[in-house]
């Protein structure tokens, strides 16, 4: 609230500083080196499982604040974030997939799957894939591009509010049933897996897992600080102004389309990088991830945490992938019924979400 | 259709260039800054703007007065590039043709709209309403990377003052009672330097003295920029006391002074009905 009413540009004030330091520390030093430096016995040395949920948490939050930035902030409420999320995964994971080399069930050069289909040379898109520069650029691009295209249409239409939510959700929909069929060339409804390696690094060393999550946390530091420019800047204050009175906003002379495009092509690229880090460390990506259940999930995540903040919408994402991983190990029948009822409550008791609460807390 | 081809001049990129075409643009040799012809704008059969023509000396205050449903409003949102025309053309100045631009290319050549219920960003202080406002670059990446500069500062502290919002300047213009947050609109609008000011109904609902400062701020308005007002209001039309304009069915009955217009029998006819 102090942001919105002071008219200084205040990017973070001391305490928040502080926290995310001593969370930068904690992501890139502390537990990296405590997992190298202790045998596994040691109650310091953080396990492969927490490592691996802390690092999928991580790459759930850099979603959740991409998520952020386009409903929270610009109120475009996407139902298909899930789409770029798992866009940049199998841009990825295409590059895993090449990695492998011949060491696959068939000892073929081409992915086990390309093989049970019996084709013998990757389609003309697999091109350059084996290389990591060129992942990285798709990694970015595909989601980017996608985004922009889809938004220039939509926003130029003036296609707003539900109706724009329910076109996003067809939009992840119709992309799953492509990624399903073995034809379309990435490997169906089973995906990519049984990756090896990554840049020459054996995915199984410990290093490069630690490695994987430091850059994760990295990634998610920079993302914050990113999304904190933005929404300080005057153009996050358009963009809210965009939320609240988009006529007015119009009259005062801004070009809203521009704006809304660039925040939601933005928010796309940022999926995309989340995917790419989530696929090496958890070691799958298939079309799931583009169910449409799965998007909205991510307004889930947003919505507990609390829209319209960005420490809101990382702490939703942890709130609920860390209920989640407990939920489906404890009782795995009861999830979604906890997920809905979750939903329900913040939605009629907690309409600014966990963060609202806390703030109310201060008072 | 024209906003599909307007589509294509606007992207990302070539918002900045759109300042190079700016106020200073405007052909005012005819004297006249907005002029409307053979305006007709139809809604599923009903012909909301028929055929209408009129025109704005620059430095003008134009009043605009009609019973419901003549098309005030609708004149408005034709001006401002919210509904297109189904025939005619609205100039500003002797060259340009606003039924050809998008909004934000009207706004920013000048011309400023006040909505009739008060159109204000709510959750934004009032301060950052005024700076949303203000006549600045307005591209993504200008505001991406704008840092406010103390000329911008004193002319926002400048219309603080002069709308008497200064006090209340950090509050979040949502928490500003009803003629308050008129009044910031008129600031908005204002701080945009507009050369045409469109006002829809701007006294509706404030108090008598708050509609008598609004008066006297518009009168002081006059000769800097160029007004239009749409009031229903005819004490506050008859405040003003300026040329008066009469909508009816779509185009213009009648124009001429107060005292004309209200001892015309085809406007005492129309208001008060046969």
């Amino acid at each position: 609230m102090d942001s919105q009413v002071a008219p200084a540009n205040s990017f973070y004030s001391r305490p928040a500083w502080f926290g995310l330091g001593i969370f930068s520390a904690v992501v890139l030093i502390v537990i990296p080196l405590l997992r190298l430096l202790l045998p596994a016995e040691n109650p310091l040395h953080l396990s492969d499982y927490y490592l691996l949920m802390i690092g999928k948490i991580m790459c759930y939050a850099i979603v959740a604040l991409a998520m952020d930035l386009i409903w929270g902030y610009a109120g475009i409420l996407s139902l298909g974030h899930g789409l770029f999320f798992a866009l940049g995964g199998y841009s990825m994971g295409m590059y895993l997939m090449r990695e492998i080399g011949a060491e696959g069930q068939y000892r073929s050069n081409l992915p086990d799957f390309m093989v049970f289909l019996d084709w013998k040379e990757f389609p003309w898109y697999w091109a350059g894939s084996e290389y990591f520069t060129l992942a990285l650029l798709k990694i970015l691009l595909v989601p980017g591009l996608l985004a922009f295209v889809f938004g220039w249409f939509a926003f130029r239409s003036r296609i707003k509010g539900v109706y724009f939510s329910i076109i996003t959700q067809a939009l992840t929909f119709a992309f799953m049933l492509l990624f399903f069929r073995n034809d379309t060339g990435f490997g169906g409804n089973n995906g990519f897996t049984d990756f090896k390696r990554i840049m020459g690094f054996s995915l199984a060393h410990p290093g490069t897992r630690v490695t994987l999550f430091a850059v994760t946390g990295l990634v998610l530091i920079l993302t914050l600080l990113l999304c904190r420019y933005i929404v300080t800047s005057k153009f996050g204050r358009v963009l809210a102004a965009i939320r609240d009175a988009e006529s007015r906003t119009m009259f005062s002379g801004y070009n809203t389309r521009d704006y809304k495009l660039f925040a939601w092509t933005l928010s796309a690229l940022l999926c995309g990088l989340a995917g790419a880090l989530y696929v090496p460390q958890v070691g799958i990506i298939n079309p799931s991830e583009m169910s449409p259940a799965n998007s909205i999930e991510i307004a889930i995540w947003v919505a507990v945490g609390g829209r319209g903040t960005l420490a809101g919408a990382i702490l939703g994402a942890a709130i609920v992938n860390g209920a989640k991983s407990y939920f489906t190990v404890a009782w795995p029948e009861f999830w979604l019924y906890f997920l809905g009822a979750l939903f329900v409550v913040v939605t009629v008791y907690l309409p600014n979400g966990v963060i609202g609460l806390a703030r109310r807390g201060d008072k | 259709m024209t906003s599909e081809t307007l589509g294509l001049h606007g992207g990302i990129e070539s918002t900045g260039i759109s300042h190079v075409v700016q106020a200073e643009a405007i052909d005012v040799s005819h004297k006249a800054i907005l002029y409307l012809e053979g305006v007709t704008v139809s809604f599923d059969g009903f012909r909301a703007l028929n055929d209408l023509s009129f025109s704005i000396d620059v430095g003008e205050l134009r009043c605009v007065i009609g019973p419901n449903g003549a098309g005030k409003t609708t004149m408005m949102d034709v001006i401002t590039g919210k509904t297109r025309p189904d025939k005619g053309t609205v100039f500003l100045g002797q060259t340009l043709d606003l039924t050809q631009l998008p909004e934000y290319e009207i706004a920013r050549l000048g011309v400023g709209r006040k909505f009739q219920k008060p159109s204000v960003f709510e959750n934004h202080s009032v301060y950052e309403n005024l700076d949303l406002a203000i006549k600045a670059p307005k591209g993504v990446w200008d505001t991406l990377f704008h840092r406010r500069d103390s000329a911008e500062e004193d002319r926002i502290d400048a219309m603080l003052k002069q709308i008497n919002l200064k006090n209340r300047m950090r509050d979040q213009a949502g928490l500003l009672s009803h003629g308050q947050k008129q009044w910031l609109e008129i600031g908005m609008l204002l701080i945009q330097e507009p050369q045409v000011l469109l006002l829809d109904e701007p006294a509706a609902g404030m108090s008598d003295e708050e509609t008598e400062r609004t008066a006297e701020l518009f009168l002081s308005l006059e000769g800097k920029h160029s007004l239009v007002v749409v009031e229903h209001d005819m004490a506050f039309v008859a405040s003003l006391a300026r040329k008066v304009t009469v909508l009816h069915e779509g185009s213009v009955l009648l124009e001429g002074t107060m005292d004309t217009v209200q001892n015309d029998e085809r406007v005492i006819e129309v208001y008060l009905g046969r």
